[in-house]
């Protein structure tokens, strides 16, 4: 490996971009198109697609079928991206999702990953010690709850469905959205009215 | 599957990026705050994904470089600091830029 | 073809100790029992995409593994796990 590469990373950054530029592998314009599409993916998408499986028997049946057929339906492009899996939480279970070799992460449907979810401490301790990490994030599951824990390693993206909070009942699907943050979607958070 | 089954120690031969259950980190703490991503982060984030729908380079690349960075390194760098670093490795290993092009454009940078 | 339920054993192997290498096998798998929970299809095997070389289409399973049959502490109820057809052998 040559030293080079271990050049200070902002230098390293401009001299790639000039290079690849130079060269029409990859211009300036492309990489501002690239960001703002990038910028458009948030947790709002995912929220949109949970909120309405809570509200619309059919889609709740096709986003645990095929997460990016569901993604597709809200109109969010999935072509050439990874699968789409999409795991209930139920009384029974709570799925957390880490990605303990890298930071596989939902970008299609919930953006980029949060810090936490690339950080060392999440991606030893979510197998191990699941609960102890719910807590940092101030859940706490009922003692009876099973917990299972998805390790993405591979080709699949996933997404946790939460359970619909208590005290909604008549909410529309947008009341419902507004309630979701990101971390509902990876599991370490549920969502509260 | 049993609870029988006997259970061995810690693996030393693991890779220094494969961190489920290690326990160096099992006492950290996780940082649950946001952070937001600089202008750096978002640009190297975007060539990586132009280099892959251009098929220039694919995600298994950028993270064969992101796991060949020593340790050290590694832990020390931010997460997109990392990508850079894989990034320029892959090109070059490639062939899609020389040493010496590297070496000027990083002069001029 | 594996089906839901079968037992299967994670192969007892560290490329990692042969020189580089790119595996989606966690280390702390190697050499456990789980139980296939689904089939996820076919993808092309990161372990060669990752130098660029010629990449063979290999079944990836979704295999359920019990936490304390690998970490006598472990909190949780279940580990699920995206493996390769090669890193699996009969139990």
């Amino acid at each position: 490996m040559t030293p080079l590469i271990e050049a200070p990373s902002d230098r390293l950054l401009a001299g790639l971009k000039a290079l690849l530029a130079d060269k029409g592998i990859v211009t300036a314009q492309e990489i501002a198109e690239r960001v703002a599409q990038t910028d458009r993916a948030s947790p709002a998408q995912g929220g949109r697609m949970v909120a309405r499986a809570w509200t619309d028997p059919e889609y709740h049946a096709l986003l645990l079928r095929d997460g990016a057929q569901a993604a597709e339906a809200m109109g969010i492009a999935m072509r050439g991206l990874p699968p789409l899996g999409v795991l209930e939480n139920t009384d029974e279970t709570h799925n957390l999702v880490v990605c303990t070799l890298c930071s596989c992460y939902p970008r299609a449907v919930l953006g980029y990953p949060p810090f936490w979810f690339k950080s060392p401490g999440y991606r030893a301790r979510a197998v191990r010690d699941p609960r102890g990490v719910l807590a940092e994030f101030g859940t706490v599951l009922p003692e009876a709850r099973r917990i299972r824990v998805v390790d993405s390693t591979a080709d699949y993206r996933w997404m946790v469905l939460p359970q619909r909070p208590a005290g909604t009942e008549g909410w529309d699907a947008d009341q419902l959205a507004a309630l979701l943050r990101e971390g509902d979607m990876i599991g370490v958070t549920v969502p509260s009215a | 599957m049993s609870l029988s089954e006997p259970i061995p120690g810690p693996e030393p031969r693991r890779a220094h990026h494969d961190m489920g259950g290690v326990p160096k980190f099992l006492c950290e703490p996780i940082d649950t705050g946001a952070h937001a991503l600089t202008p750096f982060d978002r640009e190297v984030d975007a060539i990586r994904g132009i280099l892959g729908a251009k098929g220039v380079m694919s995600v298994d690349e950028l993270r064969r470089g992101i796991e060949a960075i020593p340790e050290a390194e590694y832990a020390r760098l931010s997460y997109y600091q990392r990508w850079i670093r894989s990034i320029a490795d892959n090109l070059l290993a490639r062939g899609v830029i020389s040493e010496a092009e590297l070496r000027a454009a990083l002069e001029q940078a | 073809m594996l089906s839901p339920g079968t037992t299967v054993r994670v192969r007892d192997d560290w490329p990692e100790a042969r020189g580089p290498c790119h595996i989606r096998t966690p280390h702390y798998l190697r050499g456990r029992l789980g139980t296939v929970v689904r089939p996820l299809g076919a993808f092309r095997n990161p372990e060669d995409l990752a130098f660029a070389r010629p990449a063979p289409m290999l079944a990836l399973y979704h295999v359920a593994f019990e936490p304390r049959s690998i970490w006598p502490d472990a909190g949780g109820d279940e580990i699920v796990v995206e493996l390769y057809e090669t890193w699996l052998e009969a139990a």
